[in-house]
């Protein structure tokens, strides 16, 4: 299936900002955080399709994931 | 350095240095200028009469060694919305304020004859003088003049020609330590400074310094404090990206306010998000982290340089950017940097003028996404107060009445920022039940309903939203009267030493045993007395609403409305 997958702040640096992959059905957003290096613990925000998310939900067919850091301002 | 009330009568041109009334010496920062507003101001005056008073108040903890505690709270009745008001801001007038040993400067009287004045103040005196060279002068050319003019580094509270003409979105504009701007923005208070003809305050603290009840028990308040705001994984992102690394998250979100808000995303996100503009900052050699007072160690503020690597603005918020940006169609940063910075040159609020400008061009003033007509507009009609200088001058309400729009997003005639309501509901309870209109800092829902921050609560569900804007309005209006950085929320509502070691902070600054019950009884009860101001001066709960459009107008991608009945919304104030 295939999903987009956005990246941003500083989880961008040495990776990339946007990226479509094929994935294997049943695939979760924690898999695809792990295939990226990404530190669970440094996650922030995760959403798909503009909700927000968990790190076990699986993806769905032309599902956007992005994926932020510990952010905030105001 | 004891406490005193500074005062300054304008009517009569005197000054007088006053002992603390008893009732007024637990109070500081907001809870001080709320305090007095609410104890001399009567509510139903004209805000630019001579019964309304200016209050600046430095916080509890300004002046010391306290990490990010030099936040100045200026007060009066707002021009803006009619209400109480309490905007703060960095710069280096707070710390300076308390080291001069001032309490708080209220300044009241209008004068009867034409022309400006300066106030000098020091721990000794303060003195009111005649000003004949920098009325008509923008701000910017304030501090280069007084930089040549005065000894050493005072702190300078200014106006530009938009308090000047009594505009009701002027700053109080507040020098930083690096000669860069911080503006009390919100509501007009510039305007009533211009209104008691004051171009710029002086403040030169001599030897003046903070004395502390117990200063090693402070010492090691300030470490465990200090630490836990470091260790906060969010510090790092707001020192990187500054406060602008929002619009891809709220963009995402669907909640970020588009062409008038319209739409909740906007296109240009990517090339006005924190992202972008970091590598830009970087690339032209400018700053991307700066403090904007001493101690402040999240560093969100920026130089930002234009192509030529000369500096363009300071201090370039995600508010700023936001509101020139996506709810103007504007996806330009350079175009957006050069509003900023006229913006604080004239001396007007960058959240109320931009979104202004969105209700002028969906009146067709101007064409979305026409920055340059922006900047123009700026500089040929506000700075020189034609009449649509004025009307954009005067406020987003302002130019929805001249031009008969009825998409006006303002709540008591202030101009809604950055976050949807529709979408992050919690920040519409806070936008519709503050006491100072439509602000996002009274009560950041934002935390819990996107970030993730303080818990989590389902952005686009009622569930919760009432009680979460509630805790949050009470706890700022706590952490606004220390003199604290409301960034430093973020670490208490996730790190279980901040908040005590902040309480730790007050109790060996005055030899005192406040507990955690006291500070949210302060936060209570400054909410109360400034809603008492506002109920006096003919507001009822019928103000507490948002404009009818969120209600009826579904704001896509996630095509919701805002959904709290008035029943639902006056049990706000169950507390």
């Amino acid at each position: 299936m295939k999903v987009t997958v956005k990246l941003f702040a500083f989880f961008r640096e040495s990776r990339f900002k946007l990226e479509n992959r094929d994935l294997e059905k049943g695939t979760t957003v924690g898999n695809i955080v792990d295939v990226l290096g990404i530190n669970r613990e440094e996650i922030g925000v995760l959403m798909i399709n503009s909700r927000h998310t968990t790190l076990e939900t699986e993806l769905s067919e032309n599902d956007i994931l992005a994926i932020f850091p510990v952010i905030g301002g105001g | 350095m004891a406490n005193k009330i500074f005062r300054v009568n304008m009517s009569t041109l005197t000054t007088s240095i006053e002992d603390v009334p008893e009732s007024w010496a637990g109070h500081g920062g907001r809870g001080l200028t709320s305090t007095i507003v609410a104890a001399e101001v009567e509510p139903t005056c004209h805000p630019l009469g001579p019964k309304n008073k200016l209050v600046i108040a430095p916080g509890l903890l300004s002046g010391t060694i306290a990490a990010n505690s030099g936040r100045l709270s200026i007060g009066a009745k707002s021009p803006l919305t009619g209400t109480i008001k309490e905007s703060n801001a960095g710069g280096t007038a707070a710390q300076i304020l308390a080291k001069a040993g001032c309490k708080a400067l209220i300044v009241e009287g209008l004068p009867e004859k034409d022309g400006w004045y300066s106030i000098a103040l020091t721990p000794e005196s303060i003195t009111i003088n005649e000003e004949t060279e920098l009325p008509g002068k923008g701000n910017f050319a304030v501090l280069e003049t007084l930089a040549d003019r005065l000894e050493g580094s005072p702190a300078i509270l200014t106006i530009g020609q938009a308090g000047e003409m009594k505009m009701c979105s002027a700053n109080v504009s507040i020098k930083d330590p690096d000669g860069n701007l911080r503006s009390s923005g919100r509501g007009g208070l510039g305007a009533v400074m211009g209104s008691k003809k004051i171009k710029f305050i002086t403040i030169d603290p001599k030897d003046g310094k903070v004395e502390i009840a117990e200063p090693e028990k402070f010492k090691e308040a300030n470490r465990v404090f200090a630490k836990a705001l470091m260790d906060h994984p969010l510090t790092a992102g707001l020192g990187q990206y500054g406060t602008n690394v929002l619009v891809n998250v709220i963009n995402e979100a669907g909640s970020l306010p588009t062409k008038n808000f319209t739409a909740g995303q906007f296109e240009g996100h990517e090339a006005i998000s924190g992202e972008t503009m970091h590598d830009i900052i970087v690339e032209r050699g400018g700053k991307p982290r700066h403090n904007c007072h001493a101690g402040c160690v999240i560093q969100c503020s920026q130089i930002y340089n234009d192509a030529k690597g000369e500096k363009l603005t300071a201090g370039f918020e995600y508010e700023s950017i936001w509101a020139m940006g996506a709810d103007c169609c504007v996806d330009n940063l350079d175009q957006i940097a050069e509003a900023d910075r006229i913006m604080d040159d004239i001396g007007i609020d960058t959240i109320e003028t931009s979104v202004a400008f969105g209700v002028a061009m969906e009146a067709g003033v101007l064409e979305f996404g026409d920055g340059a007509g922006i900047c123009r507009i700026l500089q040929e009609e506000v700075t020189k107060g034609t009449g649509l200088g004025r009307i954009i001058g005067n406020g987003t309400g302002s130019v929805g009445r001249a031009y008969g729009v009825t998409r006006v997003p303002v709540v008591k005639n202030q101009a809604i920022p950055a976050y949807d309501p529709r979408s992050i509901k919690g920040m519409g309870i806070t936008y519709a039940t503050s006491t100072q209109g439509a602000d996002h800092t009274m009560g950041y829902a934002v935390t819990a309903n996107i970030l993730g921050v303080g818990g989590n609560v389902d952005p686009m569900s009622k569930e919760g939203q009432i009680e979460l804007s509630r805790n949050l309005q009470v706890a700022t209006a706590a952490i606004d009267s220390t003199g604290m950085c409301l960034f430093i929320a973020f670490a208490a509502l996730d790190d279980e030493k901040c908040l005590p070691a902040l309480i730790d902070l007050l109790n060996a600054r005055f030899g005192i045993a406040l507990t955690g019950d006291d500070v949210v009884a302060l936060g209570q009860s400054i909410l109360k007395t400034e809603r008492g101001f506002n109920l006096a001066a003919g507001f009822t709960a019928a103000d507490d609403r948002l404009p009818d459009f969120f209600y009826t107008e579904p704001l896509p991608p996630h095509n919701v409305v805002f959904d709290f009945t008035d029943e639902e919304m006056a049990t706000f104030w169950d507390f």
